[in-house]
């Protein structure tokens, strides 16, 4: 009888905290969804911010500038993360590739903002400025180990009678890599770097003191560059009402984009027909 | 370790200590296209072949058998030095392709000599037309005007151009088993190998895949040494002019099939082929 009792609400409490779960998830998606929704709209994603005081206006720089932080991340930490996971996927020995793997594991669990007091101190310091490059970098170097273990992993469930095949017909190691293995695991290594951008684009710690901020539009690299995570900040913390429901919408638009990178990259993988058997 | 489990078997049963011992009339019949003497292979510290020693003649088809772990796919793969991609493997003895030293040669150029056809298929996750003309590439001769009427000959030489010359440009992962290993014999074939190892080439395929290879493997030998590993004896009965019989990493007895089936010279080859052991 106790037994039963016992089983029973085990089982009850497991479920209500799966349950929790999913409906935390939900209500805050519902939630941003309703309160951004509301302050959404063409012009939010078109017209500057407007100064304090008027209202209306959009953060079409600090959307852009996202992008621009984007790409100079995926320019820095993309090509790092994938050689690295090449290589420690296809070449080296047991020592030198666990340590790798490590640091690499040990970089991924350092606390963001730790990486924003590295590129302010290795890029906005001697510069005496903030810039986009400031931020892309620090969101470039927490890509590396995220592109470089993923790439590795897919790398590795190539079957090794691919390479053997590559081999036997004269090829290099470095070779068989290129033309034979890489192409095969490419579906999954892209979907993995998608999913790594999309885990950067949400950070803000990072990005505070080394992109800052800007309320009209940067040009290149070199200035300071609004992005969306920073003016989700700014704004909410501000004390007036229409700059919190743009703060909203702001989480709005970057939840979307996240969301756009996690269904593009599932969509890669599960499309990988040619690239599977059967 | 296995090393002492094999010296182990070996103390009870001291006569297959020797290793065979090529008949004079055998090496008068045909010229050698591979001779193999005084080959060791380690694994690390556990050796795997003992001292083998054969004269694999020129344009025959040869068999291999033995029972599972006797070296025979091992020594296979010391012809084309496949054994490379493990670690800590290690030949010693001198194998000779047309008198030169194998173990010392150019490992590419090797390989093109001495093609390679698996026991899995493993054809590329490229089109039909890119896996036979992989080769090619790899080679050099991926910008020769010749490459498609390369990929014919070498399709129709694997029998398979009737059956693929509609679909070059589909994925070779469309065609059936049978279909995909004799993708792989024309991916083999396409660099015109002199020799052609085949490591158990049917063990996953059904009697009609299995008879079309032979049938196919039985029309190469005019063109190509052939040496292939079967767990199959009918396999070997049917297809090879010479059979060798390989016992836990010692070449028991070598020599026409006929011989090897009806007359063996030594007790284990009866034993095996009557199906006492292994």
């Amino acid at each position: 009888m106790r037994r039963k009792w016992v089983n029973g609400v085990m089982l009850g409490l497991t479920g209500v905290c799966a349950l929790s779960t999913v409906s935390i998830l939900l209500f805050i998606l519902g939630y941003l969804v309703w309160q951004g929704g509301r302050a959404l709209s063409w012009d939010f994603l078109t017209q500057l911010p407007k100064p304090v005081g008027e209202s209306g206006g959009g953060m079409a720089n600090a959307i852009v500038g996202s992008a621009k932080l984007l790409l100079v991340a995926a320019a820095v930490g993309l090509p790092v993360g994938f050689m690295g996971g090449v290589y420690l996927a296809e070449f080296g020995g047991r020592t030198f590739p666990f340590l790798v793997r490590y640091t690499a594991d040990l970089l991924n669990g350092v606390p963001s903002i730790v990486m924003g007091i590295f590129a302010y101190t290795m890029v906005v310091l001697p510069q005496h400025h903030f810039s986009a490059l400031a931020g892309g970098l620090a969101l470039g170097v927490m890509l590396i180990p995220i592109a470089m273990r993923s790439s590795e992993e897919f790398l590795r469930a190539v079957p090794q009678s691919l390479r053997e095949g590559a081999l036997a017909l004269g090829a290099n190691r470095w070779r068989a890599i290129a033309t034979v293995v890489v192409p095969a695991a490419m579906r999954g290594i892209a979907t993995g770097m998608l999913l790594s951008l999309a885990r950067v684009a949400g950070e803000t710690a990072p990005l505070l003191f080394t992109s800052f901020n800007n309320r009209y539009w940067s040009s290149g690299f070199g200035q300071p560059t609004a992005s969306l995570p920073v003016m989700v900040f700014t704004y909410a913390i501000s004390p007036y009402e229409d700059w919190h429901r743009q703060a909203w919408a702001a989480g709005l638009v970057l939840l979307a984009m996240v969301f756009v990178a996690n269904v593009g990259g599932r969509l890669i993988l599960s499309g990988r027909r040619i690239g599977s058997r059967g | 370790m296995n090393g002492s489990r094999n010296s182990a078997v070996m103390i009870g049963d001291p006569k297959i200590e020797k290793s065979a011992e090529v008949s004079p009339r055998l090496v008068a019949a045909h010229s050698a296209k591979i001779m193999v003497s005084g080959l060791n292979f380690y694994y690390g510290p556990r050796q795997v072949l003992h001292d083998v020693a054969v004269k694999v003649p020129e344009n025959k088809i040869t068999a291999l058998i033995g029972p599972s772990g006797c070296g025979k796919s091992t020594f296979l793969r010391t012809l084309n030095r496949m054994y490379e991609t493990v670690r800590f493997a290690r030949a010693e003895g001198e194998v000779l392709l047309d008198g030169e030293n194998v173990l010392q040669m150019d490992v590419a150029l090797l390989r093109r000599r001495v093609g390679m056809v698996f026991q899995k298929s493993n054809p590329f996750p490229k089109t039909i037309f890119e896996n036979v003309a992989y080769g090619l590439r790899v080679n050099g001769w991926g910008h020769s005007r010749t490459l498609a009427e390369l990929v014919e000959t070498s399709l129709r030489r694997a029998a398979l151009w009737d059956e693929v010359k509609d679909q070059l440009h589909k994925s070779a992962y469309a065609l059936s088993g049978g279909q995909q290993q004799r993708l792989c014999i024309a991916r083999a074939l396409a660099v015109d190998p002199e020799v052609l190892l085949l490591d158990e080439p049917c063990s996953a395929l059904d009697p009609i895949a299995t008879a079309k290879i032979e049938e196919l493997l039985f029309r190469l030998q005019d063109t190509c040494t052939i040496v292939i590993v079967t767990h199959n004896m009918q396999q070997a009965a049917r297809v090879a002019e010479y059979t060798g019989f390989f016992l836990l990493g010692r070449l028991i007895e070598f020599d026409e099939t006929k011989t090897i089936f009806k007359k063996p010279a030594r007790q284990e080859t009866e034993d095996y082929i009557t199906g006492r052991f292994g």
